[in-house]
């Protein structure tokens, strides 16, 4: 590990304050009938800067409630959610998401996809492109700048989407099941390109997903949160060591061993959880 | 015969090695068959409503007659016609169909947008705008023409009035239908609420708009015709209101022809700027070579 100054910065206000806190937080949502959905209850994390922290749970669980509560696009019903010691109040710019469907912009092509953060935040063009391109060369899809999302695959438009969340540099980076939609080769390629990217940026990671095995592979602690209305079932500290290659770690007999102990918590949730959708149908 | 069947057989069991150039011919051999049915269906409508007219099945002095439409327009393009030449009367209705339709649309999107926008604002207007469009707008034409005169004013402000209300709705309708996870990103990379209108919403919403092009263009065309019925001193509806009121059916027919080519040409404009402004999008199937 480099021991640059922002490492060492982060060590300092590590024993102060957490990069992300969430205190008692509860959102409810009110269903197209009128009635309140609770879709998170009394919920309370805390993650270190630095730290990639993983978050797994049944659908519907409001995982994805949890990250739009911290990057601010939603305020909670009750509760305080804070990023870097300050209450979240609108969008905060040191945060990137990364969304579980396609989010990039269609009318635009992958330079200027990848531009788009740069741009709005007031950066001169030339400027902007030009880091545009050295990121597109960092995601391997030099060559491709002026092609449009609709003509490129999955994994290369999740590629676009990763630029352009990780060209803004985010101090904390929320992703949204970003890689659900790939297939399982393209999936462990882009985590390991994940695991790099994290690794230059030291940035907190926020990584929702319903892929156990995802998720232990990636993260330095998993939280199981309940069948809705979520509120966290326990947190589990992953000793694998870094760095870590995804394709080699699930065989691993540690690996295999947190696997079981965390599934023992997640497969109540999941059959609950199931239960409920059975009956609903 | 039997020589083309044989081989259109073999072309649809070749193996892939001929596939290319045999799906090559076949789709070119489709085109043909397809391009001759049309003409040949043309060709027997125009020329049964000609026999029909000439063995005195259809009465031509009510329903015109091909050859006679034709030479109407003929006479029209050499001697003119009763208000000027004939490119004169085209110039006159084009210029009211275009000015209407340009201002049309430009006010159908900039409302359309805002009250996209503003839900405030849409739920304040929202019953107004109904009523408005309950309306039949044609009949706004004679209190146009009243208040406008018999110059183009009157046809141009018919014009907008139809278009505006198909661009508007559209422009409205596609702003309310933009993505939430692109607004959502946007919001995220930083976007101010300005930008997010000129950057998101509207090329958003353009797929919308623009499809609304096409109905808002012939509406405009409408609407500078049926201006010109009620007043005017020149243009092609005037021409159908004089040859009307003459008993002239073939007259009738010829400004119609003439108002089908204008249309036609126009449309193909509107597919070329769409084209243009869409270039982001995926093709339809229809449009791929398979």
């Amino acid at each position: 590990m480099t021991t640059n100054s922002s490492t060492i910065t982060q060590n300092i206000s590590n024993q102060t304050t957490s990069a992300i806190e969430l205190r008692n937080v509860t959102k409810r949502f009110l269903t197209p009938t009128g009635q309140a959905y609770t879709a998170l209850r009394d919920l309370n994390l805390s993650v270190a800067p630095g730290e990639f922290f993983a978050v797994v749970g049944p659908t519907g669980c409001g995982k994805s409630t949890t990250l739009s509560l911290i990057s601010g696009l939603e305020r909670p019903s009750a509760g305080e959610v804070q990023v870097m010691g300050q209450t979240v109040q609108g969008i905060d710019p040191r945060i990137g998401y990364v969304f579980q469907s396609d989010a990039v912009f269609p009318w635009k092509n992958v330079l200027n996809n990848v531009a788009t953060g740069p741009l709005f935040r007031g950066q001169p063009k030339a400027q902007a492109l030009e880091r545009a391109r050295d990121w597109i060369a960092r995601v391997g899809l030099s060559g491709f700048e002026d092609r449009y999302p609709h003509q490129l695959s999955g994994g290369m438009r999740k590629r676009v989407a990763l630029a352009q969340t990780f060209i803004n540099e985010p101090q904390i980076l929320l992703m949204d099941e970003p890689f659900s939609a790939l297939d399982v080769q393209t999936r462990t390629l882009m985590e390991d390109e994940l695991l790099n990217m994290w690794s230059s940026l030291s940035a907190s990671v926020v990584f929702v997903t319903h892929d156990l095995e995802e998720a232990i592979s990636l993260a330095d602690r998993v939280c199981v949160i309940t069948a809705g209305p979520g509120t966290v079932k326990g947190i589990y500290p992953i000793d694998l060591p870094r760095p870590r290659k995804v394709e080699d770690i699930r065989f691993e007999p540690r690996f295999v061993q947190l696997y079981h102990e965390i599934w023992e918590d997640l497969r109540n949730e999941v059959m609950i959880s199931y239960e409920r959708n059975k009956q609903r149908v | 015969m039997s020589a083309i069947s044989n081989e259109s057989k073999e072309t649809t069991t070749a193996p892939e090695s001929q596939g290319v150039p045999s799906t090559t011919t076949a789709r070119r051999r489709r085109r043909i068959i397809v391009n001759s049915l049309r003409v040949l269906l043309l060709v027997v409508l125009i020329g049964g409503w000609e026999l029909a007219t000439r063995v005195g099945i259809i009465d031509p002095f009510f329903w015109g007659q091909p050859s006679g439409i034709w030479a109407q327009i003929v006479t029209w393009a050499t001697e003119g016609t009763a208000q000027g030449p004939l490119w004169e009367q085209i110039l006159v209705t084009l210029e009211e169909t275009v000015l209407g339709f340009l201002i049309g649309v430009v006010l159908g999107v900039i409302c359309g947008v805002v009250l996209g926008r503003n839900q405030f604002l849409a739920d304040v207007l929202g019953p107004y705008v109904k009523v408005a469009n309950s309306i039949p707008r044609v009949t706004l034409a004679p209190l146009l023409a009243i208040g406008l005169g018999l110059g183009m004013q009157s046809k141009v402000a018919l014009a907008v009035v139809l278009v505006f209300f198909i661009v508007f709705f559209n422009a409205f309708q596609g702003v309310r239908e933009v993505d939430r996870n692109l607004l959502a990103n946007a919001r995220i990379l930083g976007a101010s609420q300005r930008r997010i209108t000129t950057e998101v919403i509207i090329p958003s919403a353009l797929s919308w708009i623009i499809a609304s092009l096409h109905t808002s263009f012939s509406f405009a065309l409408v609407g500078a015709v049926v201006g010109e019925f009620v007043g005017a001193i020149q243009g092609i509806g005037l021409m159908i209101q004089n040859a009307g009121s003459n008993f002239n059916a073939n007259g009738v027919f010829a400004a119609m022809t003439i108002l089908a080519v204008v249309a036609l040409l126009s449309d193909a404009l509107v597919t070329a700027l769409e084209n243009r402004l869409l270039r982001w999008r995926p093709k339809t199937v229809s449009d791929l070579t398979i």
